[in-house]
């Protein structure tokens, strides 16, 4: 499954409730305010074993818009709109954390 | 592959409809098809025709409407929600004058039908995936 | 037409936004399509299925005892979250007691709510075809 999160987890749970209940073959994608979950702050704890396996990937459009590129936390993934459908296409059932 | 796409909010308000049409549009242009845009909740906002941003902001209206996206019988895949198109005052010229009310504001390259039209899309397509808030 | 299973997931409380009325809105329609229909309520949804609902005093429509036809339409596996009911001070007694007829047990009533961890959801999600968020 492709797991998209749209909010930091500074303002809502959505990135919390995702990893309660991701398995263990899924990836996910933070988009929008999403993108502030793959910066290097006080919460990157909470992805970090994931990114090190390479399951954690960002919309580069939405982190270059935020300013976020220069504090990108280790091992996260970039992709543009086009890696964002190829990820669809190859996790299978997309599940938005909205 | 064949994508079905829900949009959740409106225009300006949240991203979530830039996204999805960034999404929709990067689909399209890699050889997919967008078997359904289907236009939920605030997401019916999306197809008013009286949309008016500035001049030097994106046209999120007309942007959906520069996709084209159709089916077969040339009518739009654009889909709007009747419940929730008629709640929030969103309305074509059948629903307007069902209702006796003068003018109507839907873009001509949405339409507006059922629920059923979006459960259809997740049946029908390989994906269905969610933009809102 | 082939069957597919959906899932709901539902993880706002009913009256705050507009999305819970609305989720059930489409569930009530995806009845008639003869799919595997899944409801998951997550985080602050579990709210949308707790007893003693009333709207008088907002002005709002209480569409809480919606959730009592579902039965009707054989939409019968509705999953709530251990973990978020327990974060919120609940349990399964404070939920509406929902149920549905079960065919191919002559008919008899059973519980359509099923309280599960997290790790039974991660299971049941995995199993899904298409899952729509509200």
């Amino acid at each position: 499954m492709l797991h998209t999160v749209n909010k930091s987890s500074f303002e809502r749970n959505s990135l919390q409730s995702c990893l309660n209940t991701i398995d263990d073959t899924s990836v996910i994608l933070f988009i929008e305010d999403g993108v502030i979950n793959a910066a290097n702050n006080a919460n990157s704890s909470m992805i970090a074993d994931l990114a090190a396996s390479g399951r954690v990937f960002a919309l580069q459009g939405d982190v270059e818009a935020r300013g976020i590129s220069p504090k990108l936390a280790d091992n996260i993934k970039l992709v543009d709109y086009a890696g964002f459908v190829d990820l669809v296409v190859e996790h299978g059932t997309a599940v938005s954390w909205v | 592959m064949k994508f079905a796409i829900q949009v959740n909010e409106g225009p300006y308000q949240h991203q979530a409809s830039d996204t999805a049409f960034q999404f929709a549009k990067a689909a399209i242009e890699n050889g997919h098809e967008i078997f359904r845009v289907f236009f939920y909740h605030d997401g019916v906002n999306n197809a008013s025709r009286f949309t008016l941003p500035p001049q030097d902001d994106r046209h999120v209206v007309n942007n959906w409407a520069s996709l084209d996206i159709k089916n077969a019988e040339g009518e739009p895949e654009l889909v709007v929600c009747v419940a929730a198109a008629l709640r929030r005052g969103m309305l074509d010229e059948s629903e307007a004058s069902k209702n006796s009310i003068e003018g109507n504001n839907l873009h001509p390259a949405f339409r507006i039908s059922g629920l059923g039209q979006l459960i259809e899309a997740g049946i029908q397509c390989d994906r269905l995936v969610v933009f809102g808030d | 037409m082939a069957t597919k299973k959906f899932m709901y997931l539902n993880r706002r409380s009913s009256f705050g936004t507009v999305y819970a009325i609305e989720s059930l809105e489409v569930v009530l329609i995806a009845a008639a399509f003869e799919q595997d229909v899944s409801l998951a309520f997550m985080d602050d949804g579990v709210y949308q299925i707790v007893e003693g609902q009333e709207t008088d005093g907002i002005g709002m429509k209480n569409f809480s005892k919606t959730f009592h036809a579902l039965g009707d339409y054989d939409i019968n596996k509705l999953y709530v979250s251990k973990e978020s009911l327990e974060e919120r001070g609940l349990s399964e007694s404070d939920l509406m007691p929902l149920v549905y007829e079960d065919e191919d047990d002559d008919w008899e009533e059973k519980p359509s709510v099923k309280v599960v961890t997290n790790d039974e959801l991660k299971a049941i999600m995995s199993e899904q075809d298409v899952c729509l968020s509200f």
